[in-house]
């Protein structure tokens, strides 16, 4: 029986609102008609206004999406890749080797990433741009990818591609009809997680980056590394909207599609 | 009970120029250093009802997917219609599998499933609807052809994983313990389902289970199987009356085993409870070791001390009863320690039973009714 | 796709370009540049594009490969050696990242020990609300603290009005504010592993316990938190790790006296434009990292099997 204690409920209450604070206070300043902290000026959104015009900014949020949608749909494919490689070929030569390249860019830190991957680029005297951060970015996310969609095929029953194949249809078929489907809703979270570790990233941006690929973190880090701006504000507020609307738009067709069931279609 | 029509006098093994559908030659499949199949032979006929008994662990289900073609195998070989399935995948194999836990795929409903099988043959979109709304009907469930395997109840998702194997009318099908996961009730109802689709059908059932009962009931012919061995592969009654050992005769419901030597005339053996006669000539050397096995049902219990000449007869004393219901259960400790089981049927009212516990009696067996054991 | 013929010998070749094709990635992508760091680590800072010297020139022929070798050298190593700000930074780091690990700890588990006991339904909910600020950009949330513990921000504002403090002390560029950054951005990384692995706990193996009379902390002590060690094990390295090398915390939120190591690389890559002497730190983080990184991929690769 599941009782939820008073302590538990304190420590999850607790944590949750340290996690959401930080955010709400960023958001309710965001619309301070003022520009200083201390001095609460009335609700306004003068900054939220001063944004549009602001096209550097808005290049930056464009570069950073166009780079996030590459580097998430090449690190989805690679990692999904990677991961039926490590739970579905067994023992295989170079297997300890590549599942260490896959699980050690989980934990490096992101300056020797960052470092490694652009002295890489001038070494074979790449221009640094768009394309080196996305291909920065796709590593760094592969990986991610990678262990997520391991996890769900590891838990995967196999006695369904038996069965597929009993009843006739050879591996491929059987990985695209029964497989894929199956695990779809692993592969969709971990290119959304993708998704937002591009958008997210400065650091390997940082690195990697070019004359005309500013990504939106970069620009963000370079007005705010001298202190706190209300425009900032504006802009990240925007990105937090954003992404809990997508968040909950997300959990919503999860819910209305395990409720509907999928189409009747046979494969 | 319900029962369905005996095949009277279908015993293709026993025609020597009958030829089986599916051969099994010296087959052996090791893990690591284990043999979970060890050098096994067998023959099973067209229109059999084959069912594969044994402990766990016992390798059943590994030569089911042998059969299959979900292991590769060690050794031997497997024929179907003459033709060696080791070269076949298992996706070209005319032989279907219905798994233990139906492996439904989830993402399809009830007809999707179904067609899934007939779809990968190439089959026109109208036949494909047609034989899918024949067989759900013959396994009765017309009506579910647009429910997810979710929203189906144990049996009806057994019934949709044995249709979707039937459907393509394989050479064999293979059911890897069905009845497993269904309530008593249910599974003595479906067993008949089985039965009389497999007749009506005319198609070859090789079944695995570790259920006696349900081997007894359903098979034609059971193979009994031990680390990966056959024991012994005959008709359920045979197995029952004559088991060939004393390993298949403990296995396959309740035995008593009196350990004795061959007497002179090769009909009667001298153990430490006395001399038992049989009825027919035992396969050994006289004063050979013979283990004679009796079942319990064929033992008789009397108060009083039987007429001299009564053969197999010696005394007991109750240990312990079991009461049934449909039988009640004896065991008697006779005069060199040993318990024997007995089982009487409840013919009668409680009140005229007489037998009690610590009651001194009379145990005694026909000769018909032992079998001699050389092993 | 898929191996169910077991112990088959031939791959396909649909199946080795499903192994090759992520191999061949990372090993050009990831493994080659760490190679790349090694040797320019071993050479010197040059005024020239790229800025350091020497270059291996193969039309030079054997002549440029021996030149290039005899060009590598350890001077790197030894101004980071004898230098004592590299020695500090690198040890800062460690101190910061181990306590802040130890932080995480403290305040995650009770946070995934209280959603695994809770009713399944809103288990998944629970874990939603807690991963949601992880979504939302790792900059954003770290310059949502800056606007918190400003001189004049609506921390010390909310201290003064309830009069815990006199003057509103200063939060910003110093170590308070990094460890504050660092457990706030980390714990998700902290709930996760830890809640998978206490979440698969047998309830029956606490009831056995009580049965056997022992007391709910003791079965706690005796049977939940020994049971949770690889939970606790993957969550603390998982923070640890990339928190050791960890540059934007410290830079917006930290001081500037004693910087960590990953603000050292940075500052002397984009600062110094001195890629050889940055190259050598990252090589001595790296080498501070590896038993950590084996033990967590030694780990994580035993965890996925035991599944």
């Amino acid at each position: 029986m599941r009782k939820v204690s008073a302590f538990n409920l304190a420590a999850i209450l607790i944590g949750v609102a340290f996690l959401y604070l930080p955010i709400a206070v960023l958001v309710i300043y965001s619309f301070n008609a003022s520009r200083l902290v201390a001095v609460w000026g009335g609700w306004s959104t003068r900054w939220y206004a001063e944004l549009a015009g602001d096209a550097p900014l808005i290049d930056s949020a464009l570069i950073s999406i166009r780079v996030a949608l590459v580097a998430a749909t090449a690190s989805t494919i690679l990692g999904t890749l990677a991961a039926v490689a490590l739970v579905r070929f067994g023992r295989f030569r170079g297997r300890l080797v590549f599942a260490s390249m896959i699980y050690a860019p989980l934990v490096m830190p992101e300056v020797i990433t960052g470092l490694s991957m652009l002295l890489l680029f001038v070494a074979v005297s790449a221009d640094r741009g768009f394309w080196t951060v996305a291909i920065a970015h796709t590593t760094m996310a592969m990986c991610f990818v990678a262990v997520i969609v391991a996890a769900r095929l590891v838990d995967f029953d196999m006695n369904l591609e038996e069965a597929a194949m009993d009843l006739g249809a050879p591996p491929l078929r059987t990985f695209l009809t029964v497989t894929l489907p199956l695990i779809l809703p692993a592969i969709a979270a971990a290119w959304m997680l993708a998704f937002a570790l591009s958008l997210d990233d400065l650091v390997i941006a940082s690195f990697t980056t070019g004359p005309g690929a500013t990504t939106l973190p970069i620009r963000i880090y370079s007005e705010v590394r001298l202190g706190v701006k209300p425009e900032m504000n504006a802009v990240c507020s925007i990105m937090v909207g954003g992404v809990g609307l997508a968040v909950i738009a997300a959990s919503l067709l999860t819910k209305l599609s395990a409720a509907r069931g999928a189409p009747a279609r046979s494969p | 009970m319900q029962t369905v029509r005996s095949k009277r006098g279908f015993a293709p093994w026993a025609d020597a120029s009958a030829r089986p559908l599916l051969r099994i030659e010296g087959l052996s499949k090791r893990f690591g250093g284990v043999a979970a199949v060890d050098q096994l032979s067998l023959d099973i006929y067209q229109g059999e009802f084959f069912a594969l008994l044994g402990p766990s662990g016992c390798g059943k289900t590994t030569l089911l997917r042998l059969i299959a073609g979900f292991e590769r195998l060690d050794g031997g070989c497997i024929l179907l219609d003459g033709i060696d399935l080791a070269v076949v995948p298992p996706y070209r194999r005319p032989v279907n599998m219905m798994f233990q836990n139906y492996a439904l795929f989830p993402h399809l409903n009830v007809e999707a499933n179904v067609a899934f099988g007939l779809k990968q043959e190439g089959l026109p979109r109208a036949e494909i609807a047609q034989r899918v709304a024949d067989m759900l009907a013959m396994v009765k469930l017309d009506r579910f052809g647009r429910r997810k395997p979710h929203e189906l109840s144990g049996g009806e998702r057994q019934r949709v994983a044995l249709a979707r194997s039937l459907v393509k009318r394989p050479r064999v099908l293979l059911l890897d313990e069905p009845l497993a996961a269904l309530d008593k009730k249910l599974r003595d109802a479906t067993r008949f389902e089985l039965m009389d689709l497999q007749r009506r059908l005319g198609l070859t059932f090789v079944i695995v289970t570790h259920d006696q009962s349900e081997a007894m009931i359903v098979a034609d012919r059971i193979g009994v199987m031990d680390r990966g061995r056959l024991m012994q592969i005959a008709p359920p009654a045979e197995i029952y009356e004559r088991p060939n050992s004393r390993w298949v005769a403990d296995f396959v419901g309740d035995v008593n085993v009196f350990e004795g030597r061959v007497g002179t005339d090769s009909t009667s053996i001298e153990g430490t409870s006395g001399r038992f006669r049989v009825a027919t000539k035992i396969d050994a050397e006289p004063d050979a070791t013979v283990w004679l096995a009796v079942r319990p049902e064929k033992i008789r219990i009397a108060h009083d001390a039987p007429p001299l000449e009564l053969e197999n007869s010696f005394a007991g004393t109750i240990a312990d009863i079991g009461y049934l219901g449909d039988l009640t259960i004896y065991k008697l400790r006779i005069a060199d320690g040993s318990i024997v089981t007995a089982a009487i049927a409840n013919s009668g009212q409680e009140a005229t039973r007489t037998l009690g516990w610590d009651d001194r009696v009379w145990l005694s067996f026909p000769p018909e009714a032992a079998i001699a054991l050389t092993r | 796709m898929t191996d169910t013929m077991t112990g088959q010998p031939k791959r396909s070749r649909a199946q080795r370009l499903v192994v090759g094709i992520p191999y061949a990635w990372l090993l050009v992508f990831f493994l080659v540049p760490f190679l790349i760091v090694l040797k320019i680590s071993l050479s010197q800072p040059a005024v020239a594009q790229p800025p350091y010297t020497p270059l291996i020139e193969l039309s030079a022929g054997w002549r440029g490969v021996t030149g290039f070798l005899t060009g590598l050298s350890f001077g790197n190593y030894t101004l980071i050696g004898s230098d004592p700000l590299y020695l500090l930074s690198l040890v800062k780091s460690v101190e910061i990242a181990a306590f802040s690990t130890l932080l995480l700890l403290a305040i995650g588990y009770p946070i995934a020990y209280g959603i695994a006991r809770t009713p399944r339904r809103i288990q998944t909910a629970l874990m939603t609300l807690v991963m949601l600020p992880f979504w939302t950009a790792f900059l954003i949330r770290i310059y949502a603290w800056m606007n918190i513990l400003q001189r004049d921000g609506p921390l010390n504002q909310l201290l003064t009005a309830l009069h815990i403090v006199n003057a509103p002390p200063i939060w910003l560029a110093a170590d308070t504010a990094v460890y504050i950054g660092i457990v706030y951005s980390y714990l998700p990384f902290m709930v996760l592993p830890l809640y998978a692995t206490l979440e698969k706990l047998d309830e029956s193996l606490l009831e056995a316990a009580a049965n056997l009379g022992c007391r709910r902390w003791k079965a706690f002590w005796l049977v939940t938190l020994p049971l949770s060690a690889p939970g606790v094990l993957a969550g603390a390295l998982l923070c640890f790790i990339p928190a050791v090398g960890e540059f934007v915390i410290p830079d917006l939120l930290g001081g500037s006296q004693a910087p960590m190591i990953g603000q050292t690389i940075w500052t002397e890559f984009f600062g110094n434009k001195d890629w050889p002497a940055a190259a050598a730190v990252a090589v001595a983080l790296v080498c501070l990292l590896v038993t950590p990184i084996i033990v967590f991929q030694h780990q994580a690769m035993r965890a996925a099997e035991r599944d």
